[in-house]
């Protein structure tokens, strides 16, 4: 049995974070990193968007090249699928029986898609990897008729992808609106709007009754004709080998605010774990989000090697559908009470505040990036639990910045 | 090869804050410290070409609206994740009330 030091099962960005961060403090023994896919680990958000949209950017963007592989002196084993996790021993198997033992493990296996299990569901493509990207980019020729299940992100982000590319888009919600989850109605307007002006046909509030082939069959009994059917109907956590070996699951696997596990040996990050945030109230979370999996794996890396770092980072995450970006930061659900900020034509900004005046959610959609840096400065009052003035956040001739010095 | 460029007034850039300064088909970020200093770099985050002004400066550290990726502007070094490449920065100098970058 090879002695591995730490490992990482995964591939994804909290894997790759992992090994960056494990090397960036100090740490010299050496890390092995199990990848099911035949790829080195590579950015996920343009998956969606411009790996599918813009011919330059059809080939993955890795997140650890050769390079990077060499000079941090992590063994990459990929198209390996790990089997077990055997906690007795400190060791994973692998498919072909080898084993490899671990003095410290990090699961990052991500989430994947969640299937549609009406009938014909399998008719319904899923987007997780980059071949799933290869395979809509082949599917997404001019006139086509694409039919997207699910107004979530990677939904309607498919949906605005294949609208650009000329396709005959419709989009299917089942609730009352599109982004139910986490996006305020207000915002989430906007973004149904820009898909109406695309030309996409939004059909919400309408459940499916079963899928053919080439068609998709809505409970009021409408049929809606398809040369393509995707589903964005969430995601669900990868937490069997976690759960086979007698981990806690908890809408993920249950960790610390260290990221730490049931195990103390084994830690996890990324779309595969929950665990309890300050910001969000005290609530165990899970977020399927790129920057968190980032902040995760560096507060994984820190205490793998005997730091003692809790996990607060205000979770964060955007969304770029047309011409818009769409930024979120906390948590809209503890801020009942609304402030409205313009800071330009065409970009709303939404603060999320409690009723003692500590501001502790930002939702902002915008042109470019014109709500980026009223997000971010939303973001660090929340960081610091501020009660920034109402006053101000309402207006765009007073500069936010000002609040941070408070 | 000097080749010094009037990019804008000093008061077009308030204090720790960041202007677009676009010549000749490239585009630039011009930059005012805290310390009342002007910088230059290349406008665009050397991650996945953002304008940089539309970011939010702290200190010396300007921060891409996009990712979030930083660099330290006085420098062009990057400062964490997204970004690993530097940021390009230029030589500055103030004459009067004007700011010059030279862009050579």
């Amino acid at each position: 049995m090879r002695n591995a030091g730490i490992v990482i099962i995964g591939g994804g960005m909290a894997a790759a974070r992992a090994c960056i961060n494990l090397r960036a403090n100090d740490y010299d023994d050496s890390i092995t990193l199990v990848s099911e896919e035949n790829l080195l680990p590579y950015d996920r958000p343009p998956l969606s968007k411009a790996s599918i949209v813009d011919e330059a950017a059809h080939e993955p963007v890795l997140l650890l090249d050769d390079g990077i592989v060499a000079s941090l002196k992590v063994d990459v084993l990929l198209g390996k699928t790990v089997t077990a996790i055997n906690r007795n021993e400190k060791s994973i198997s692998l498919d072909g029986g080898s084993k490899i033992s671990y003095t410290k493990l990090l699961i990052a296996t991500g989430a994947k898609p969640r299937k549609l299990n009406c009938p014909g569901g399998e008719f319904a493509l899923t987007l997780r990897d980059h071949k799933d990207t290869v395979n809509l980019r082949k599917k997404f020729q001019p006139g086509k008729k694409i039919v997207v299940i699910g107004g979530g992100f990677i939904g309607l982000e498919l949906a605005s992808s294949a609208s650009k590319l000329g396709c005959t888009v419709s989009l299917i919600e089942a609730q009352p609106r599109i982004l139910m989850r986490g996006v305020p109605e207000a915002i989430a307007k906007i973004v149904h709007d820009a898909h109406v002006a695309a030309g996409v046909t939004m059909i919400i509030g309408t459940g499916i009754s079963h899928l053919t082939e080439n068609a998709v069959h809505l409970t009021d009994g409408r049929v809606i004709a398809a040369d393509t059917i995707i589903a964005g109907i969430g995601a669900s956590p990868e937490t069997k080998l976690a759960a086979d070996a007698g981990l806690t699951i908890e809408n993920g696997i249950a960790c610390n605010a260290r990221m730490q596990t049931s195990d103390p040996d084994i830690y996890a990050a990324g779309d595969c774990a929950s665990f309890p945030h300050e910001h969000m109230g005290g609530k165990r979370i899970r977020l399927e989000a790129w920057r968190s999996a980032q902040e995760q794996a560096a507060t994984a890396a820190a205490n793998m090697l005997g730091g003692d770092k809790t996990h607060t980072n205000v979770p964060w995450f955007w969304s770029d559908q047309y011409d818009l970006s769409l930024q979120i930061a906390g948590s809209a659900e503890l801020g009942p009470n609304t402030i409205m900020r313009i800071p330009s034509e065409g970009a709303l900004v939404l603060f999320h505040m409690a009723d003692d005046g500590a501001i502790k959610g930002v939702s902002g959609i915008g042109l470019g990036n014109s709500i980026g840096r009223d997000v971010k400065i939303a973001e660090m009052l929340i960081a610091k639990n501020a009660k920034p003035s109402a006053d101000i956040l309402a207006d765009p001739a007073q500069p936010l910045k000002a609040l941070l010095k408070g | 090869m000097t080749n010094w460029i009037d990019a804008c007034a000093k008061d077009d850039v308030t204090e720790e804050d960041v202007i677009r300064f676009d010549h000749a088909g490239r585009t630039f970020a011009i930059y005012r410290s805290p310390d009342d200093k002007f910088y230059a770099t290349d406008g665009l985050c050397t991650h996945e070409k953002i304008h940089l002004a539309d970011g939010l400066v702290m200190d010396n550290i300007i921060e891409c609206p996009k990712h979030n990726g930083r660099f330290d502007y006085t420098t062009g070094a990057a400062k964490g994740a997204p970004v690993c490449v530097n940021l390009k920065t230029y030589p500055v100098k103030v004459e009067g009330a004007r700011v010059f970058i030279n862009i050579a």
